[in-house]
């Protein structure tokens, strides 16, 4: 896949820490997230890229005892300031998890519950809204004949793409995808996979993997982490190809550390 | 390099291994094809020179069969970074081991056309070979050995070597044209002879090759259609 040129930080990480009480699972984070491109967090488990990611939304506010130090500007905004407005900014930055979370309503109610959130909309730009977020998702095909049926009701992989569906929706700036195809056929990750690129035109996507091949496939940029310290960020050709570090190189190669 | 670390897949380790010492006894073989013909050609030894060509297809199955290891372990393992630059390494240093393999036969069917008996200025002719021949065959014995050890520096050493070869090959074409001019009758074995130092200067090129690939290998650059003497800058200092 060739490389688009980078364009301008979305999201701009500086000096980050994160502690889970008195664990420090994230030390030092600087990074550049790249506007409107797909960028992979690798790393072994407990390397903190699932912590990272959960900083882009403060999902971690959720819980007591985890706590962030340092900057992550979103727009040159610090989102870890104590003003900031957590429902404006899930709303900005929409997560999609591993395990596929419908919720237990129709489908339609499942993609318009989160806009209804944020937005008062009538009926027609609703069924409007629902029908464009489905396509987006590639779902709008197959569930077009039953948005009234159970969400529940879909394939594991037909009820990840809701769940996309149901993210962009609310018209967000930033994706976070939290290992989005773990739990799904091959069939069903290439078609996230698949969207991923389709969406990378419209939103600033971050994607968290344990398949490092599904990183080499999807992301635009590369960053791998180990023992919480970000080791090497760079152009994903570039870093599966030549990294530039030994512990990128054995742990993209399967070598031991 | 990593080429010391082990993989946590040990068979992939046996498999990487196995590509490297297939493509170094490829090249070895190749080695002794080239210099078997060369030999055949100032011996005029037809034995010689119709072993060599009847060996030809030994070389073509080390090709064949390396390439198959190497696109099963595309398929299946999915190199990465350094492994991923060693298996594209051997696909491309086998095509132009297999085409140096070509360059031997060639060599050795002139060796069976060339009138031995007949005519003393073949000798002549044939003088400008033998140089050319062994620096050829000493610019692949240490390709190969630039490859089984990545070492760039020396690969990039080789590589200039090339420029010698290149330059030996048209001194001789310069000589061969002057007995052509001086003697009509020289013209079929000059030919002959020209196409001969032709084929010894493409097997510097392929060694040239070779040293490129292996550049590629140990630094992850590509240094093809680069000025040699601005290849090496590019990682001094590292």
């Amino acid at each position: 896949m060739p490389v688009p040129p980078s364009t301008a930080a979305k999201i701009s990480v500086r000096n980050l820490e994160f502690f889970y009480g008195n664990n420090q699972a994230l030390k030092d984070i600087h990074l550049e997230i790249p506007e409107r491109r797909v960028t992979a967090f690798i790393g072994p488990s407990g390397c903190g890229k699932t912590t990272l990611l959960r900083v882009f939304n403060r999902m971690y506010s959720l819980y007591p005892g985890q706590r962030a130090s340092g900057e992550v500007l979103l727009d040159n905004e610090n989102i870890l300031l104590p003003q900031m407005d957590l429902n404006r900014l899930r709303a900005r930055v929409g997560m999609v998890f591993q395990k596929p979370t419908p919720f237990p309503m129709s489908i339609y109610d499942n993609i318009a519950f989160g806009v209804r959130l944020y937005e008062r909309l009538r009926r027609t730009q609703m069924d409007e809204r629902v029908e464009q977020a489905l396509r987006q998702a590639a779902l709008w095909d197959e569930v077009k004949d039953n948005l009234k049926g159970s969400g529940l009701g879909l394939s594991g992989g037909q009820q990840q793409r809701l769940c996309i569906a149901r993210a962009v929706a609310v018209k967000p700036e930033v994706i976070l995808l939290d290992e989005p195809t773990s739990a799904l056929d091959p069939i069903a990750t290439l078609k996230i996979e698949e969207l991923v690129s389709e969406l990378r035109d419209q939103f600033t996507i971050v994607i968290v993997t344990h398949n490092m091949q599904q990183a080499a496939r999807v992301s635009d940029y590369t960053a791998f982490m180990y023992l919480g310290e970000m080791v090497e960020f760079g152009q994903t050709n570039q870093l599966f190809t030549n990294p530039g570090k030994k512990q990128t190189e054995d742990y993209i190669t399967g070598r031991y550390g | 390099m990593a080429d010391f670390d082990q993989h946590i897949s040990q068979r992939f380790d046996e498999e990487l291994h196995d590509i490297r010492s297939m493509v170094l006894a490829m090249g070895g073989l190749v080695e002794e094809q080239v210099a078997n013909a060369i030999k055949a050609l100032q011996s005029g030894d037809a034995e010689l020179a119709s072993e060599t060509i009847s060996r030809d297809h030994e070389v073509n199955g080390y090709e064949v069969r390396i390439e198959e290891e190497c696109i099963g372990i595309i398929a299946r393992r999915q190199p990465a970074a350094s492994d991923l630059r060693l298996v594209m390494t051997i696909i491309k240093t086998v095509a132009d081991l297999e085409r140096m393999g070509d360059k031997a036969v060639k060599i050795a069917n002139m060796a069976l056309a060339i009138d031995h008996g007949a005519q003393g200025s073949n000798h002549a002719l044939l003088r400008d070979i033998e140089g050319m021949g062994k620096y050829a065959l000493d610019m692949l014995r240490r390709a190969m050995d630039a490859l089984a050890r990545v070492d760039a520096d020396a690969a990039i050493e080789i590589a200039k070597g090339d420029e010698m070869l290149n330059q030996e090959y048209r001194s001789a074409m310069r000589r061969l044209i002057t007995y052509m001019m001086e003697d009509p009758r020289t013209i079929t074995s000059a030919i002959d002879a020209l196409f001969v130092a032709k084929a010894i200067e493409r097997i510097g090129d392929h060694a040239r090759n070779i040293c490129e690939y292996v550049i590629y290998l140990a630094k992850g650059k590509s240094v093809r259609h680069l000025p040699l003497d601005e290849v090496a800058e590019t990682w001094q200092g590292e």
